[in-house]
């Protein structure tokens, strides 16, 4: 069984932002709504004072809690290990919202578009309707890991079936495949570092992993 | 020697803006609504005088119900709310109501003795109120256990509040129901001072303790002490009772509008470990020749 995760090299990841830009264009997020940021930490006292850098976005839980409190069942989560939305279900009710503790989820109650009116070219291919006034956030370009049993492709692997993040990424620290191959690249990598899951106290079992030193 | 680079650092909690008036509309009306049926039902065993509460506590779970439709982004779906039993709270409150408005127009019809079903409706109602809050991890100061202790004595004591603000009306006995919320109001005193020290122990954000905090001192005498001291006054002026049901019943509201709104923020990010990048910096700078 397959189950599609993340790892975010934290000792590489330089806060360029690329990431976020590369979810908007492929995404057309509308301004004010990012399903992928990166966190300016800063931390210590001084002299000894650090700034890190962490991206987030929907964490792709083994136990979501927003597919728990959905009422509809838009919310659901896939064999693959991804949750999703099913935007003709959703009423909007922003009680997945609440309850995710990673703050993935946006709604957007207008159609909004970077420069005013009038759509830029990727935001008018990308216009849909139905997620105006539902839930959205971040689907590891769903679309594309879709696509990859049909083309013959692999996710992690091949561009074309990866999300645009993990693409985009120029300090290649973002890293996706599947956990439950034990020769895949993210299965290796988690292997040979050390890693941590955001709030694992809450039990959701998020499908991002941070890694921050060697094994 | 190596030096420690295990850290943990913080990002923000920030505060929630989906939620707003109208969802806090929902448990305002819906706690009180319930409450009302369910003080209402105790005091008369038989049903038919309980009749014009369960009516009116019909009418304030139909309100509350109309702002979360007011709220969601797409109501005319909004039946598809009833779909997941299994799991949500919200499905489970939201297929508890029409039985509860079903029932509540039989009794008002027909047979007053049903008047005990509504009222265990009703606290199904209120007990799913409290479970939607809890399930919402994403929100620390809601998903407290104890806060849905608080949301379930809330209702049940602006229920009772609104009761005595209204038992003169229909002339019924009063002052068993005087007791009844004079206890209700020590016991919502008790679960707001052990929520909140319950979210000072979980280490919940800072700003949603401030918040609670900057109402802590209203809440507790003109919603508790006040109402306290009023009911006193009742047994020489009667209707100094009114006046206590209001408070008590607003001082609900007011808490749960402050829950809701403005003090549920997020839990923010933690970076638990920081990220080891290259090598330690050596101790001592090896003499250049």
């Amino acid at each position: 069984m397959t189950r599609y995760a993340m790892a975010i090299d934290l000792r590489r990841c330089v806060g360029c932002q690329t990431c976020t830009a590369a979810c908007k264009q492929k995404n057309a997020t509308p301004p004010g709504v990012q399903w992928r940021r990166v966190l300016d930490i800063e931390s210590g006292e001084f002299p000894d004072v650090r700034r890190s850098f962490m991206p987030v976005a929907c964490m792709h839980c083994d136990e979501p809690p927003c597919e728990e409190v959905c009422p509809t069942t838009a919310t659901y989560k896939r064999a693959d290990g991804l949750v999703a939305i099913n935007y003709e279900l959703c009423i909007g009710c922003a009680n997945c919202v609440m309850a995710c503790p990673y703050e993935a989820r946006s709604i957007a109650h207008e159609a909004n578009f970077a420069y005013g009116d009038q759509p830029m070219p990727n935001e008018r291919a990308m216009f849909d309707p139905e997620r105006i006034n539902v839930a959205t956030k971040c689907t590891f370009c769903i679309e594309r890991i879709d696509q990859a049993e049909a083309l013959g492709m692999t996710p992690g692997l091949d561009h074309q079936v990866t999300p645009a993040c993990v693409n985009s990424c120029l300090s290649g620290a973002m890293v996706f495949g599947d956990l439950n191959d034990p020769e895949s690249t993210i299965s290796q990598l988690l292997k040979e570092t050390k890693s941590y899951r955001q709030s694992e106290e809450l039990l959701t079992g998020p499908g991002v992993y941070y890694i921050w030193d060697k094994a | 020697m190596k030096r420690n680079r295990t850290s943990s650092a913080a990002y923000s909690p920030r505060i929630q803006r989906n939620w707003d008036w109208r969802a806090a509309g929902n448990f305002i009306g819906g706690g009180a609504g319930s409450g009302l049926i369910i003080s209402a039902t105790l005091m008369s065993p038989s049903g038919f005088d309980a009749l014009p509460f369960v009516f009116l506590g019909l009418i304030l779970v139909a309100a509350g119900l109309f702002c979360v439709w007011l709220e969601i982004g797409r109501p005319w779906r909004a039946l598809n709310v009833l779909k997941h039993f299994s799991t949500s709270w919200m499905s489970r409150e939201a297929w508890v109501a029409p039985l509860l408005f079903f029932l509540g127009i039989l009794t008002l019809l027909f047979e007053p003795l049903l008047v005990w079903l509504v009222a265990l409706l009703a606290a199904a109602f209120l007990y799913s109120q409290s479970r939607i809050l809890r399930a919402d991890k994403g929100i620390p100061a809601w998903r407290h256990p104890r806060a849905g202790h608080l949301v379930v004595l809330t209702g049940l004591t602006e229920g009772c509040g609104l009761l005595v603000l209204l038992l003169p009306l229909f002339d019924q006995l009063q002052w068993v129901v005087w007791g009844v919320f004079l206890l209700l109001l020590a016991g919502r005193a008790v679960a707001w001072r052990v929520y909140r020290e319950g979210l000072a122990q979980a280490k919940v954000p800072q700003a949603s303790q401030k918040r609670l905090a900057g109402i802590d001192r209203e809440f507790l005498l003109v919603g508790h002490v006040l109402p306290a001291l009023l009911l006193a006054m009742a047994l020489i002026v009667p209707e100094a009772a009114m006046l206590a049901g209001l408070l008590g019943m607003l001082a609900g509201a007011w808490m749960k509008y402050n829950l809701i709104t403005r003090a549920a923020f997020t839990q923010g990010f933690t970076l638990q470990h920081a990220p080891v990048r290259g090598q330690p910096a050596p101790q001592s700078r090896p003499a250049l020749n």
